[in-house]
């Protein structure tokens, strides 16, 4: 059973992140608009869509959830469903899109997600475990459990501050041609970051994602239907999904991450090598993400994250270019949307609309959606077919 | 009333004894009758070999650091007041516990020994932290 070559990215829309978004949007507002951009970047019709992959938003949560946004959104779908794997939802939607569709489910699945940062002080687990034996001692939100994994990094491999700070540094440069971006308008050095506020050591706040407001989309199409589209097909040659931990307590290792079986699955379903990869868009809640990501990817050996990166020119223009839209850290995290700029980088890049960042010559390109606490992993590797 | 504004575990009936002991100053883990694992946080059934026969036991209250981070600015509010030592113990009988170092943040360090504690937060609540050992 493979998903390589069985669909293709024909068409996507990004909407660009607000700090603060105005009062009268909503996150069905925002995602009529993105599918209507989505949609005409496909060349496709309403009608032709029968599949819907949709985000739960933080900011208008409820039950019953596909069908009553579906209805608004005035779509019929054969499939519909919320995909609930925190920030590894935008990704682990494109090889659900591609499953349905190889199976002769769907032909056309619009992957949609929009939030606002609407919760102010509510960030609170919602899962009862959590709420018992973590939310007592502190250990709410993302931060602190990527700070521990941070630590124990560090402990275990010898990775430095600067090391994780020259992540931060390199998406910047990226950003600054990002005309989406959120922090797009100067540049960072690796001491502007350590000189930054200390939030939860060893990570300061130019290391940590900056939630805002915003929504992205991609539609999923058959080979057929993604002829139809005024863009190049990117297809999926190859997609992995796993997890074996909500929180990070209880993850086997805190270093090893379930990155590492997830990408083995998704590189042997495309059968390419890492070596053939020209650009990553891997998840970066946090600086100490991508050095994790990219050891448990394959790109570098285990522990090396750190000296990988001072090693490597990790911008559009370098030799080995990552997060070219200037990853979450410098775009913002708009909910889920953050996840889903990973995807829509990749295939803009393949699709040869990266502009001023525009990696040269970009034909295959690794993405990884992570969730919650480097729990739920999903790897992609998308090409752009000569 | 007590004025303590941070969360509070409400426990169930799985959880009930782990709690119920740490208000006695005990750390109680269930252990796997079948397979012998001890098990944290408590559950219904073992979740290495499925079995529901769970047997707490007090353990020795020893663990490591086996990661930490200092929260000096806290995602909520209740957790503002200053910064704290949230850590990840490993447990000498081998399950890791999400708690708290009491101790100054420079002296804390991964691999370091350290000893249950029991702080009643509450008249009615205890919660299981750490001391250096």
């Amino acid at each position: 059973m493979s998903l390589k070559g069985k669909a293709a990215v024909s068409g996507i829309a990004e909407l660009k992140p607000w700090k603060e978004a105005p009062p009268d949007v909503t996150p069905l507002k925002l995602m009529g608009q993105l599918m209507a951009e989505a949609l005409a970047d496909a060349g496709l019709e309403k009608q032709e869509l029968d599949g819907f992959l949709v985000g739960m938003p933080f900011a208008d949560p409820g039950m019953i959830y596909p069908a009553s946004a579906a209805e608004v959104l005035g779509i019929n779908p054969r499939m519909l469903n919320v995909v609930d794997i925190g920030g590894a939802t935008p990704a682990g939607m494109v090889w659900r899109a591609a499953a349905a569709i190889d199976a002769g489910m769907c032909n056309a699945v619009l992957c949609i997600v929009a939030d606002l940062n609407r919760l102010g002080d509510q960030r609170v687990p919602v899962v009862s475990v959590q709420r018992e034996f973590e939310a007592p001692y502190g250990n709410i939100g993302a931060n602190c459990g990527y700070a521990m994994i941070a630590q124990r990094h560090m402990y275990e491999y010898g990775t430095k501050p600067e090391q994780m700070a020259k992540v931060a540094v390199d998406q910047r440069t990226n950003a600054l041609k990002n005309p989406l971006a959120t922090f797009n308008d100067k540049p960072l050095t690796i001491q502007d970051v350590l000189n930054s506020r200390m939030i939860v050591d060893p990570l300061h706040i130019f290391e940590i994602v900056s939630p805002c407001s915003g929504g992205s989309a991609v539609i999923v199409a058959s080979p057929e239907l993604a002829k139809k589209s005024k863009n190049p097909p990117i297809w999926l040659l190859g997609a992995g999904e796993y997890s074996n931990h909500a929180s990070i307590t209880y993850a086997p290792s805190l270093t090893n991450s379930p990155i590492k079986p997830a990408a083995d699955l998704a590189f042997r379903m495309a059968g390419v090598e890492r070596k053939d990869i020209d650009l990553v868009c891997p998840y970066d809640c946090y600086t100490i993400t991508v050095l994790v990501t990219l050891e448990d990817a394959g790109f570098c050996k285990k522990g090396q994250g750190g000296p990988f990166a001072m090693e490597h020119n990790l911008t559009y223009a370098g030799d080995f270019p990552c997060n070219t839209h200037g990853g979450q850290l410098s775009f913002g995290q708009p909910g889920l949307g953050g996840g889903m700029s990973h995807v829509t980088e990749a295939v803009r890049q393949l699709m040869g609309r990266g502009g001023e960042r525009q990696v040269k010559d970009a034909a295959i390109a690794y993405v990884n959606g992570n969730g919650g606490i480097m729990s739920e992993q999903v790897s992609l590797i998308l090409e752009r077919r000569s | 009333m007590s004025d303590y504004v941070k969360p509070l575990p409400k426990p169930t009936a799985t959880s009930r004894p782990f709690w119920d002991a740490a208000k006695r100053n005990e750390l109680a883990l269930q252990r796997c009758t079948s397979c012998n694992a001890f098990i944290y946080y408590p559950r219904d059934r073992c979740p290495h070999c499925m079995s529901d026969q769970l047997q707490w036991r007090p353990v020795s209250g020893r663990g490591k650091v086996y990661s930490y981070t200092v929260v000096r600015r806290a995602s909520t509010r209740s957790f503002s007041d200053k910064p704290y030592v949230l850590a990840i113990v490993e447990l000498e009988e081998g399950p890791r516990m999400t708690t708290n170092v009491e101790a100054p943040p420079e002296a804390v360090k991964v691999g370091m020994p350290v000893m249950v504690y029991f702080d009643d937060v509450t008249p009615e609540r205890t919660l299981v932290k750490f001391k250096p050992a």
